[in-house]
């Protein structure tokens, strides 16, 4: 299964990095979606898939499934929502003030060199 | 701090004090405040005469940084002593001639006076230091003030290139040779010249002993013009001629002279030492003899013969080294160069000194330089004329002033260089006295040139600005003790052969010291009929000759292709470095996103791929690795599809909705790996993600609105496709090297025992590490902090209103 998943994550990881190459702005913060998803899972298959039960005291088992990772995840899934929210904000701003999503057209102007 | 120490800084104290009495006194000429100083340093310093020649050298510490080993050790030996004397001597006749050459009310005094008092001080550190670091602070700190000093009048285009010139040269060489200082101290653990010295001989074997010497050389050959660096200073004649006179004659230039007699007790035994002090001192000696002919400006013929006067001074230190290799002959003739060097030295100083101020009195009272508007000036300043005869004829060498003697003693230590059969000098030494004699006749040339154009002839008073006479007495005063000088020194040499000499040679070959009787016998003796009194007679004859017939010979100046001018090397380095800098930073900085994430995508897998291959850190363990379920492979296939939707889809509503569908796989995915927290996390926070996507989608410009497929672009697909491939090899080998077990268990153990809770993720994120969750708070409370203002602040459209 971590063979599998190890893939996938590469898989996950060339189309976000292919995307975050792109012109377009908007698909460059789908690409950093992409990348997060990718880095969450590598997290979670690096300790180890599917071992013992859900990390639950009630459930009564015998092993239980890693808890750090989890909780390292939770973080990390808070903490790349807060910074995609603000990209695309940031994404709809700039389309508002500049008029274009286009990076290559984001140069700035001479003045404000 | 002893009196040693407080008069080296003293011209800095007094500095500070500058602008207090610029701006207070204005009735007097400030540098009536200043000349008292290096006068009194001058009285200060001739008192420790008898003291060296009896007893030795002088050592005062001062504790500056001692657990580095650096401290500021006065170390006062008869180089010093001759070298403090001609800084503080000069200084003050030169200090007495800028009183009447540099106006009160048009020139702003103040800087010019504490630039040169800061002059002062760095020289009298530079050459009285024990300690190479603070020789190098001093060292460095005559470099900035030499700067300050040409670039005197700033407003003049001119001046600022020459500052700009000579600083990036001497800068060089001083960093080359605290690089030297650096390896030199490596090698004997210490910063102490003495030091160094008594471990000279066990230190010389050492690989890195010869990179030492040669950046040591580079900073001595910078600082005093030696070829090929000679280039900045007939660019430094823009300053003030009193500092011309003072910097750039007698004393700044000769800084590296001193530092090769300084310090070759310590590398003289080396041969490559003796080629290359004495090989590029005659290179020198004859390439700005050579140029010298040929410039129209007197300040500019005297920059070059600073040169060729300095590269004859540095040779002879060159062959003096061979007195080291040659101490079993009897009779010791190549110490008699280092006594050579060390006489010429200090008659150099009095006639350029002399000379540079004629130069100056013909400016001030002509308005002009240029030896073809001048000429016919000895009726009307017969004791500038004086000055200047006897300047220049010492100069060429001829008798009876003492450029005379030196140039009998250069020539003889020329012609010794034939008797040395070592790094074969029997084959190419006969090229020594060849040079010599060669450029001693183009020295005879300018010297006549610069006397005989300025004040003989026609007067062309119609292309004169001023109309020209005497001087005033107080700008003569100090050129006339200098050329009293020249003449007192040709009589009776031995005054100060006797005084200074012998002190001198001993310091810089002290382990000749035992032979000092001989050597005293070698400098009075200087009669009779050798080879170099013919080739003295040869070298006036031919200048004579040559002098005569200058209009049929100097075309070949302009037959000499551009390239070999140095200035045309450094002008087009310079800008060529520019341009190269200037282009690959626009190259590699084209100011597009794109480019740098390749660079950093590239680096990635660049680095990662070394680091794997390098260490063979790939490995594939399949022993401990879970079953493929059904449920894990048909997501899998879901996500896959997802992806390559993403970067097929025409609409980038598809691409938004194919995200949506990987994020809620992958809370399918944490569900079968039983997590049931981050299912409801990702869960919620996608769905507010892709509404989030979709109202950013909704606003984009309505002119760029019409959907197209993302181009394919091929370096895009194989940088993506390594970054990929890197993770997955990365995954898969630290997967199956783990090193040690995981530290949940203690988790697990103790999540109800110690915390109270039942739910393991929760109590490690609000318990066990409620910190990090503390800070993802305050992550998510910035990011809406932050998108709050960015919607409301719209600074640059009120500003346009």
């Amino acid at each position: 299964m971590e063979i599998l998943m190890a893939i996938l994550i590469g898989l996950l990881f060339a189309s976000a990095v292919y995307l975050m190459l792109s012109k377009s702005l908007l698909r460059i913060i789908i690409g950093t979606g992409l990348l997060s998803h990718g880095a969450h899972l590598l997290l979670l298959t690096m300790a180890g898939l599917k071992r013992g039960s859900v990390p639950l005291l009630g459930e009564q088992a015998e092993s239980y499934a890693d808890p750090i990772p989890q909780a390292l995840i939770l973080t990390a899934i808070v903490i790349s929502f807060g910074v995609t929210a603000f990209f695309l904000v940031l994404a709809y701003r700039a389309y508002q003030e500049l008029g274009t999503d286009n990076i290559d057209e984001m140069r700035g102007s001479k003045n404000n060199d | 701090m002893s009196l040693l120490h407080f008069s080296i800084i003293a011209p800095l104290i007094l500095a500070i004090f500058i602008p207090f009495f610029y701006k207070k006194v204005k009735a007097i000429h400030t540098g009536w405040l200043i000349v008292w100083l290096p006068a009194l340093l001058f009285i200060y310093f001739i008192q420790f005469l008898p003291q060296i020649q009896n007893e030795g050298a002088i050592k005062k510490t001062v504790e500056w940084i001692p657990s580095l080993g650096i401290n500021f050790t006065a170390y006062v030996d008869g180089l010093g002593l001759l070298f403090a004397l001609l800084i503080t001597g000069i200084g003050t006749l030169v200090v007495l001639y800028s009183v009447f050459y540099l106006d009160k009310k048009k020139e702003n005094l103040g800087h010019f006076y504490v630039y040169l008092l800061m002059f002062m001080a760095a020289m009298l550190g530079v050459v009285l230091s024990d300690n190479l670091i603070v020789l190098y602070v001093f060292w460095e700190l005559t470099s900035f003030s030499s700067f300050l000093l040409i670039g005197f009048w700033n407003h003049k285009e001119r001046s600022r290139y020459g500052a700009q010139k000579s600083m990036l040269l001497t800068v060089f060489g001083g960093l080359s040779m605290l690089g030297g200082f650096t390896i030199l101290s490596l090698l004997t653990e210490s910063f102490s010249i003495r030091e160094i010295i008594s471990q000279a001989g066990s230190i010389s074997t050492e690989p890195l002993f010869i990179v030492a010497l040669i950046l040591v050389l580079l900073g001595a050959f910078t600082k005093s013009a030696q070829f090929p660096f000679h280039i900045w200073l007939p660019d430094a004649m823009e300053a003030p001629t009193p500092v011309s006179a003072y910097l750039h004659s007698a004393t700044m230039v000769k800084a590296g002279i001193y530092l090769v007699a300084r310090m070759s007790p310590v590398f003289a035994e080396q041969g490559i030492w003796l080629w290359l002090v004495g090989g590029i001192g005659l290179v020198t000696l004859f390439w700005g003899s050579f140029n010298a002919v040929k410039q129209t400006d007197l300040k500019a013929i005297l920059a070059f013969s600073t040169i060729s006067q300095l590269g004859m001074i540095m040779s002879m230190l060159g062959v003096g080294a061979a007195a080291l290799h040659y101490d079993f002959l009897r009779e010791n003739f190549y110490m008699g160069a280092t006594v050579a060097a060390v006489f010429h030295l200090i008659n150099h100083a009095t006639f350029k000194g002399s000379l540079f101020m004629v130069a100056g009195i013909v400016d001030h009272e002509t308005g002009t330089r240029d030896i073809r508007k001048l000429g016919g000036l000895m009726q009307l300043m017969p004791i500038t004329a004086t000055i200047a005869f006897i300047g220049t004829f010492s100069m060429a060498g001829l008798p009876p002033f003492n450029g005379f003697l030196s140039k009998e003693m250069f020539f003889t230590s020329m012609i010794n260089v034939l008797h040395l059969d070592i790094f074969n000098l029997e084959t190419w030494g006969v090229l020594f006295p060849v040079i010599a004699w060669i450029a001693s006749i183009f020295t005879f040339i300018y010297s006549m040139m610069l006397f005989f154009k300025t004040f003989t002839g026609k007067r062309k008073e119609e292309h004169l600005k001023k109309k020209p006479h005497e001087a005033p007495i107080g700008m003569l005063i100090p050129p006339i003790i200098l050329a009293a000088l020249v003449i007192f020194f040709g009589f009776f040499p031995n005054v100060l052969s006797q005084s200074l000499l012998g002190p001198v040679a001993s310091s810089i070959l002290p382990s000749l010291m035992d032979a000092g009787h001989e050597m005293d016998i070698h400098i009075q003796f200087w009669h009779g009929f050798k080879p170099e009194l013919f080739m003295t007679i040869g070298v006036i004859f031919f200048g004579i000759i040559l002098y005569k017939t200058m209009e049929k010979w100097t075309p070949i100046y302009g037959k000499i292709p551009s390239f070999f001018a140095l200035n045309y090397v450094y002008d087009a380095g310079l800008k060529q470095s520019e341009k190269g800098a200037n282009r690959l930073t626009n190259f590699y900085m084209n100011g597009s996103i794109r480019h740098y994430m390749i660079y950093i995508f590239i680096s990635f897998i660049g680095l990662l791929t070394y680091a794997i291959v390098r260490n063979q850190a790939f490995l594939l363990d399949t022993a401990d690795l879970a079953p493929i379920g059904i449920y894990e492979l048909v997501l899998s296939l879901i996500i896959v599809a997802a992806s390559i939707t993403i970067l097929i889809a025409k609409s980038r509503l598809t691409s938004i909705i194919a995200l949506g569908a990987v994020g809620y796989t992958v809370a399918l995915f944490f569900l079968l790996f039983r997590a049931p927290d981050l299912v409801l996390t990702q869960l919620v926070i996608e769905t507010v993600s892709v509404a989030l996507f979709l109202l950013a989608f909704y606003h984009l410009p309505k002119l760029n609105r019409k959907e197209e497929r993302m181009s394919f672009k091929l370096t895009n697909a194989i940088v993506a496709l390594g970054v990929g491939v890197i993770v997955t090899l990365i995954a898969l080998s630290a997967h199956s090297q783990k090193l040690f077990d995981s530290i949940s268990k203690y988790y697990i153990e103790n999540t109800a025992e110690k915390a109270g809770g039942g739910n393991m993720v929760n109590v490690i994120l609000v318990d066990f590490r409620g910190f990090d969750t503390m800070f993802e708070i305050a992550v998510l409370g910035i990011a809406a902090l932050g998108i709050y203002g960015m919607i409301k602040l719209r600074l640059s459209r009120r500003r346009n209103e």
